[in-house]
């Protein structure tokens, strides 16, 4: 009888023990997670901030004014160019 | 002798002491058990509430604001985190070389942040918002007590002007006032959420107890508009407004075959990221929300008709002589008295005395009816809000001089988006699409209005007038059939016309041969001389046309020829 209660409590203490570990355990693995996902947002945040950045860059009247000024690009008149009839690309082109 | 009876241990106390020991225990023990039953049965979720709250947290869970984009995917409209600085004026003890510097770190003048932080009265004052994240770091550094930050958003438009009337504009509270942001605010808006959390010592969340309510961030939102489009004629507007010194202008682009609203701007606009010096005109959406009498651009409505009901047909000639027409106490003029013309000259000279004698032989309940199935009268429904419906009066009422001067575009107002929704009929062989500002997959279905036949035999008649020996032959481009029809109307104030102001307008579409794009333009006052539709507005129509048709990649219908700027002669002056 004793000797059962004292393995018992053996495998009480282990188990209690046990407990306390995974616990723990999980603790720092939902920490990580948490990191993690704010980091997700962060990164979430900064993908808004580039898209507002090349969208800033990219604004047609900046694009146009840099052809225009640096490039010396401009429309072509009507002596150079042709049109090609390809057989299906009269199709939609958007 | 037993060691019991020994008279040593015989009691010497009286018996009523042990007892009494022994109930004053027991008594304890009772108060003991039943403090404990207090505790653990009534009052056990009061003291579990106060424990959890010492080491459980609250935590706000942000959601952000839907992005817009343009029909390539080009953002137009991005919310992005920045910090609201605020504090609790009874805890903030902020004096002398620390308010100096908090002042600085802000921007603000010192004596308004006196001020804000003496306000004792109050337990929250905002000192500045919508700060970046930099300036907020520099404040937090600083360290003062009953200083405090909060996560906000703060809307920016990479396009600024060009699409402001379009896109609207959110607050500092990130909710929409104007606009799309306006309309769509409960698609675009995000729902903060919160949840209860378990925070250990070094303020990390160690395990999620509940979730109070889900956040939800807000959708994104793709738009018709394309913003190359938009830009060329938000471009092209403006050097039209400078160059003829008009009050305003509006433009708008469509899609033929799905109503889409490829590009729509104002004049005056404003710039939606800095919002200080905002005027009410600039705020107008004027495309939209203003109804205006559009003059000759009509025409082709009141034509139309009298073809599909047969009281006409394109080569009828019409007695227009001696150029006016009196009926009751009003006469119709023309500027340009000719003794006939034929239903198709009646468009592309743009004669009123024409117009009106065709409108006479109609009924007025069809008319009405045409200008119903068109959509004049009635709001476009695109979303906006404040959406202008114009005015079409009831036929009952009508005199026949009303029904002859709403035959060229007076007497009825309509606003340029119902006027560019319209010229969709000739467009689309006669029917029409509802108009739609979001990206469309599959084409609506459409209504019809008038036959193919008819809407063929104005699409010639348009073209017609588009081309040399017509009022709009600066709308013409180079590699494309081009029909449209010039308006210029004397504006109205106070139910008079003025004598030297006007509307003048331009409405069309192209290639002719198959109809990609309707633009419709407008000018507010054009007083830098010229007023007419045909030499303010065209010009502006050719411009957006051919680079928006270069845009699209549309095949040309017409051979590469440069357009060569009509002398005067070549150019019909208009009724006005």
């Amino acid at each position: 009888m004793a000797r059962a209660s004292l393995v018992l409590l053996v495998v009480l203490a282990a188990c209690a023990l046990g407990l306390v570990t995974s616990q723990h355990y999980a603790r720092k693995l939902f920490a990580e997670l948490e990191r993690e996902q704010a980091h997700a947002k962060n990164l979430e945040v900064e993908y808004g901030q580039l898209q507002l950045e090349a969208s800033t860059w990219a604004v047609h009247a900046r694009v146009e004014r840099l052809a225009r000024d640096r490039l010396h690009m401009r429309p072509p008149d009507a002596q150079r160019l042709q049109v090609l009839d390809a057989p299906g690309a009269r199709g939609d082109p958007r | 002798m037993k060691f019991g009876d020994s008279p040593v241990l015989a009691p010497t106390f009286p018996p009523w002491r042990s007892r009494l020991l022994v109930t004053l225990v027991a008594v304890a023990f009772g108060a003991l058990a039943g403090r404990a039953v207090y505790l653990q049965g009534w009052s056990r979720d009061f003291l579990q509430a106060k424990g959890e709250l010492r080491y459980s947290r609250t935590l706000e869970i942000p959601a952000h604001r839907g992005r817009i984009f343009d029909r390539n995917g080009e953002a137009l409209a991005v919310s992005t985190p920045v910090k609201a600085i605020w504090a609790i004026p009874e805890d903030a003890a902020v004096a002398g070389r620390d308010l100096e510097r908090l002042a600085a770190a802000l921007e603000l003048p010192r004596e308004e942040l006196r001020r804000k932080l003496a306000d004792s009265g109050r337990d929250f004052v905002y000192l500045k918002r919508q700060l970046p994240p930099e300036t907020a770091e520099r404040v937090a550094a600083l360290r003062l007590p009953g200083i405090h930050q909060s996560r906000e958003y703060r809307r920016y438009y990479p396009a600024g002007e060009t699409v402001a009337h379009v896109l609207g504009f959110t607050d500092v509270d990130d909710v929409g006032r104007e606009g799309i942001e306006l309309a769509y605010q409960d698609h675009l808006a995000g729902r903060p959420g919160s949840r209860r959390v378990i925070k250990d010592r070094l303020g990390q969340v160690v395990e999620d107890l509940e979730s109070i309510r889900e956040a939800r961030d807000g959708r994104d939102l793709v738009l018709a508009l394309d913003s190359r489009i938009q830009n060329l004629a938000y471009a092209e507007l403006k050097r039209a407004v400078a160059g003829h010194r008009a009050k305003g202008g509006g433009i708008v682009v469509l899609d033929v075959g799905t109503g889409e609203v490829l590009a729509l701007a104002n004049l005056p606009s404003y710039n939606p990221n800095n919002r200080t010096r905002l005027s009410t005109a600039s705020l107008r959406n004027r495309a939209v929300t203003d109804a205006f009498e559009p003059g000759s651009t009509l025409k082709p409505f009141t034509i139309a008709l009298a073809l599909e009901t047969g009281q006409v047909a394109s080569s009828t000639r019409i007695t227009v002589a001696p150029g006016s027409l009196t009926i009751g106490p009003a006469t119709i003029r023309d500027a340009h008295p000719e003794k006939a013309l034929t239903v198709e000259q009646v468009i592309q000279k743009s004669s009123n005395v024409g117009a009106a004698k065709i409108a006479l032989a109609l009924a007025p309940a069809t008319m009405w009816a045409m200008f119903d199935d068109i959509g004049f009268g009635a709001a476009p429904r695109l979303g906006f809000p404040g959406e202008a419906i114009g005015k079409v009066r009831p036929y009952k009422t009508w005199r026949p001089v009303e029904q002859a001067t709403m035959s060229y575009g007076h007497g009825i107002s309509v606003s340029l988006v119902q006027l560019a929704r319209a010229y969709t009929v000739f467009a689309r062989d006669g029917d029409l699409v509802p108009l739609s500002l979001l990206k469309v997959d599959t084409p609506p279905p459409a209504r019809r209005v008038i036959s193919s036949r008819t809407a063929e035999s104005v699409r010639h008649m348009l073209e017609l007038a588009a081309q040399p020996g017509g009022t709009g032959p600066r709308a013409r481009i180079m590699g494309y059939r081009v029909a449209g029809k010039t308006g210029t109307a004397h504006k109205q104030e106070n139910g008079a016309y003025l004598p030297d102001r006007y509307h003048s307008s331009f409405v069309g579409f192209a290639p002719a041969s198959q109809p990609r794009l309707v633009i419709a333009v407008m000018l507010d006052e054009p007083s830098a001389g010229q007023y007419y539709g045909g030499a303010v507005a065209a010009p502006v129509f050719a411009r957006v046309m051919a680079g928006s048709l270069r845009i699209l990649g549309v095949a040309p219908d017409a051979p590469l020829t440069p357009v060569e700027t009509p002398p005067g002669a070549l150019e019909v002056r208009e009724s006005v």
